[in-house]
């Protein structure tokens, strides 16, 4: 990899190179690193003999107390009550933006509940109250953090240490690009995320390929029911006949006690599941997520990128359930499709940069699998906008085979605060290439800067999928 | 929710009897409910109000993130309310012996709320009886106007710090039966300080000459002294003049002005909204002395639980259950910050000072280390002082009056910073600063302080309402400000303008990395950050936001 990346950066200094950008790229390549998942990261490794201080109370209001004196634990709302309520509040946040007003209620946030659903993770509607205040942590992006404290100790000397994520138990957030514990629930979760994301959009030129039938693939289940015989007696369906029955006989009269030993039971009622050919159908639409995660993308362009595609990920679990495949490829100078969604968020970081490495090959799988002719293809991806191949080179002509196929290829940048705005490579050579006026129905950039909110992430994906 | 039972509420009534005689002075009434879960469930959104208003965002889990503390009153588990009668919170399985503690905690509380002179606004009603009527209007309100009501709600709501809190102290602490003429006030307060900077001697010979000629003839001498305060000062009655505008502090009070000078509220199908608008500006007025009393409610309650529990006959053999409860609720934290522990160790600080005399110029003018350490006057007058202290001081004056460097080194505190060691995924902990400023500042740094932002009242007109931002070191949260605005365009009614001042660099200091391990691990502290600010404006016009240079 080394190998590769260093014969390259070679190459592109022969071409040509001034010298902060090859700084730039040596950096990149030589900070140390390897992809693949990170270890168990649960464990903060502690100074042998210093107090570990699992968790830090650092102001006056953080305390009441009924905690205090009576322990009495604050209340917690089963996430399921929460999830009942969910409707509700989409319903008046579609009501909201029918009034003008934008949306409150944010979603996304996966925490751990803690005892007894140990790791599990559910989405929780949330919100916030917006008001004047001031910003107490407006000098540090998390560090830093004066709060007082009591005992001996020289001024300097290192007292304590505590983990930086929250240990088992309550606390929130995923590390994207940095492993979570929490990825085998990914699924369950996408789908609820899903569901609320559904309420805001839909994928943009989808045409009809034709529901392609196998007829080869067909799966058995006992899904149909039949009255009077088959081949698992369906109860409650069952009963429900009974009672209407007997409620027609007028055996059983609603709202006062009724006895059961007098019902009628007709033949009929009995309601039986009956085992049933399915049809399977394939999918209709392919869609590919391909992140940069060369060392650049180290921190927050990555958080940024991963959570865009969270969401576009579980919104179309959940919108097209099945009918949808999603692909995901990882690249750094080269490319490599991963096989499900837990490693795709969780690789680390490292190496160089080449996005055409990753279209390139979303190019040969799909000219491999001869997926353009059954599929709408739809390529998302997400990078810091820096790439060693500065004029697009290599980039561009990969771009124009894609859009030969896919019904939208959207690419989202996610700047790095260092910079100037709307100057990364792969910003500028999009732009110069005219590509995104000209086949605009099918080529999308959008550019944020890495520090953007929720609110904006998701007005991210509504311009990357609009028609 | 259910009373207390009985047997526990004799145990109260003995609670207060002997709190009485130490001293504490508090209604006779008082209301002790028990409370389960469940009931929590429904208590903690309503900050234990249980008959505050229904509000949407109460059944959503409200993200604290940027400022959480900031954003509403205050941590919503208190054991006691604010209500007269007092109404407390209690666990249905307490053993009798912290029932006895915690009522003593309690009474603490109850003694604050109706003595500390910052609830002042509080005490004339009962706020559970107004909460309920205001519940009232609110469901009235939404049967007729429907979802309105509740933006209406949010957009109050989001400018419910910006109230004026001080103002209304103000109001209700002007002295009275001082009945100099304006006149006068001018002359001495503002005139020779401010204007004419007199010297001393020359202000104290002034007041001389003005009593003189009181003495000599009665309010017509107030006449007299002012004509050679004419001759001598020809721009005095001008300046006076000037000043005499009345000083306007209507544009402090941001929810206030609002339902007085928009058009858009004011209009007839509109009023209701300043109903609601009442409504969450009184319940804020409400919270403010509670959240602003944090650290001395919580010592204060722990040093009379403390004080008293130690004190009573009837829970002898559970000193060792005591001992352990105490220690864990008013302990002071290796790092982090127990308002408990601090603000019980500053009362017990404050009585053993005063005791000692050690308020006094006597002692105050001592260099001496030796004889500070050993000055003791034993005037007693230790328990008495810190009553004064309850009733005249907030967290602010208490913490900015007394930590002192005897305090802070006598309890062995200090500021404590972190860095982060990424590698290893933790955050090291250091000792910063032993200095009692360094402690004293850290502390003020994190109590409640909404920005101080106000209406210009001359700008607003024909330009929308011009709103300024004091700077005070800290930029506002900038994720808020689109939103806050559009709720203010909304109630104005046209289009609103924020002067601000935002980060326009900043130069982060190289952090060290703290020493290898196997060495003695020290982290030396970053440098202070570099930054340069700018004055930004933002316009809300149309819900649309703009952001420009000043």
């Amino acid at each position: 990899m080394d190998e590769r990346g260093r014969a390259w950066l070679e190459r592109l200094r022969a071409d040509g190179l001034t010298p902060e950008r090859e700084a730039r790229l040596r950096r990149e390549l030589e900070a140390d690193g390897s992809h693949g998942l990170p270890e168990a990261p649960d464990r903060p490794d502690y100074t042998p003999g210093v107090t570990v201080l699992p968790e830090v109370q650092d102001s006056a209001a953080a305390f009441g107390d009924l905690e205090r004196l009576q322990a009495l634990s604050p209340p917690t709302v089963p996430p399921i009550a929460r999830l009942g309520s969910l409707d509700d509040l989409m319903a008046r946040d579609n009501q909201r933006e029918a009034d003008g007003f934008p949306r409150k209620i944010r979603i996304g946030k996966l925490v751990k509940p803690g005892k007894g659903g140990r790791n599990k993770v559910v989405v929780v509607p949330t919100t916030v109250e917006d008001k004047f205040v001031h910003d107490p942590k407006f000098k540090e992006e998390g560090d830093g953090g004066e709060v007082g404290g009591s005992g001996p100790g020289e001024e300097g000397e290192v007292i304590g240490e505590q983990p930086v994520r929250p240990q088992d138990g309550d606390g929130g957030g995923a590390g994207p690009g940095q492993g979570e514990g929490a990825g085998h629930e990914l699924e369950s979760n996408a789908y609820d995320l899903g569901r609320i994301l559904t309420e805001q959009f839909k994928l943009p030129n989808l045409k009809d390929k034709g529901k392609k039938r196998s007829l080869t693939r067909y799966t058995y289940d006992l899904t149909d029911r039949h009255r009077g015989f088959g081949q698992l007696l369906d109860k409650k369906a069952t009963l429900r006949r009974i009672i209407e029955t007997n409620v027609a006989l007028g055996r059983l009269i609603p709202g006062e006690q009724a006895d059961t030993s007098e019902f009628m039971v007709a033949p009929r009622d009995k309601t039986y599941r009956i085992l049933s050919r399915e049809k399977d159908f394939e999918s209709q639409a392919v869609i590919f997520f391909l992140r940069d995660y060369s060392g650049s993308m180290s921190g927050k362009p990555t958080e940024l990128v991963v959570s865009q595609h969270v969401m576009i990920y579980s919104w179309i679990l959940y919108q097209y359930a099945g009918q949808v495949t999603s692909r995901f490829v990882l690249h750094d100078t080269e490319a490599k499709e991963v096989g499900d969604f837990y490693t795709y968020y969780n690789s680390r970081v490292a190496g160089g940069t080449k996005v055409a490495s990753a279209f390139k090959l979303v190019n040969e799988i799909v000219a491999r699998e001869n997926l353009a002719q059954d599929y709408n293809i739809y390529v998302f991806h997400g990078t810091d906008g820096d790439d060693w191949d500065s004029e697009g080179k290599e980039c561009l002509p990969e771009l124009e085979k894609m859009m030969t196929y896919a019904a939208r290829i959207g690419v989202t940048v996610a700047e790095t605060s260092f910079g100037t705005s709307g100057r990364t490579e792969v910003e500028k050579y999009l732009k110069d290439s005219g590509l995104l006026e000209s086949r605009r129905k099918q080529l999308r950039l959008d550019v944020m800067s890495e520090n953007a909110e929720e609110t904006r992430i998701i007005e991210g994906i509504k311009s990357l999928i609009s028609e | 929710m259910q009373l207390i039972d009985q047997h526990a509420k004799a145990i109260m009534e003995g609670c207060k009897e002997r709190a009485r005689d130490a001293g504490l002075r508090f209604d006779d009434e008082s209301l002790e409910y028990v409370v389960t879960n469940r009931d929590l469930l429904e208590l903690s959104p309503k900050v234990m109000i249980p008959t505050m208003y229904d509000y949407w965002v109460h059944d959503v889990e409200v993200l604290q993130g940027k400022g959480r503390y900031e954003l509403y009153p205050h941590n919503p588990y208190e054991t006691v309310i604010n209500t007269r009668p007092a109404i407390s919170f209690y666990n249905d399985n307490n053993p009798d012996w912290l029932n006895v503690m915690i009522f003593y905690h309690v009474i603490g509380h109850i003694d604050f709320f109706q003595n500390n002179l910052y609830f002042q606004h509080t005490w004339d009603d009962d706020f559970t009886g107004q909460a309920l009527a205001d519940k009232r209007a609110i469901t009235k309100l939404r049967s007729e106007k429907g979802r309105w009501v509740d933006y209406v709600i949010e957009f109050a709501r989001s400018l419910d710090n910006l109230v004026d809190y001080h103002g209304l102290l103000a109001e209700r602490f002007r002295p009275r039966g001082v009945d100099f003429s304006a006149r006068v006030d001018y002359y001495f307060d503002v005139f020779l300080q401010d204007e004419k900077k007199a010297r001393i001697s020359e202000y104290v010979k002034e007041m001389e000459r003005f009593n003189e000629a009181r003495r000599q003839s009665g309010e017509a001498g107030e006449d007299n002294f002012f004509k050679a305060v004419q001759s001598r000062y020809p721009e005095f009655r001008a300046m006076f003049e000037k000043a005499r505008q009345p000083r306007d502090r209507r544009g402090r009070d941001v929810m206030r002005f609002l339902m007085e000078h928009s058009e858009f509220l004011n209009r007839e199908e509109n009023k209701w909204m300043k109903t609601v608008m009442e409504i969450v500006r009184n319940t804020s007025l409400y919270f403010q002395p509670q959240i602003r009393t944090k650290i001395m409610n919580e010592g204060w309650a722990s040093y009379w639980h403390e004080t008293l529990f130690m004190r009573d006959d009837r829970i002898s053999g559970h000193e060792v259950d005591f001992a352990r409860v105490n220690a864990a609720v008013t302990a002071m934290p290796r790092v982090g910050l127990n308002p408990y522990a601090l603000g019980m160790r500053l009362f017990y600080f404050i009585e053993e000072a005063a005791d000692k005399g050690r308020y006094s110029r006597s002692f105050l003018s001592l260099l001496d280390a030796g004889q500070r350490r050993r000055f003791d006057q034993s005037t007693g007058l230790g328990r008495e002082y810190i009553f004064k202290v309850r009733e005249n001081l907030n967290d602010f004056l208490f913490v900015s009056n007394f930590v002192e460097q005897d305090f802070v080194d006598r309890n062995g505190l200090f500021v404590a910073d972190r860095v982060l060691d990424e590698k290893r995924m933790v955050w090291r902990w250091f000792v910063k600063s032993r200095d009692a400023g360094a402690y004293k500042q850290m502390v003020l740094d994190g109590l409640y302080h909404p920005p101080l932002v106000t209406v210009d009242t001359a700008a607003t007109g024909a330009d929308g309402l011009c709103l300024q931002h004091a700077f005070e070191g800290k930029p506002l949260v900038r994720d808020f400000v689109q939103n806050t605005m559009l709720g203010l365009e909304f109630l104005w009614g046209d289009k609103v303008q924020l002067e601000t001042t935002e980060v326009k660099t900043i130069r982060k200091p190289d952090q060290k990395q703290p020493t290898l391990p196997g060495l003695a691990p020290t982290v030396e502290a970053p440098g202070e950050a570099e930054i340069e600010w700018q004055r930004i404006r933002y316009t809300m016009k149309d819900r649309k936001l703009s952001r420009s240079l000043v």
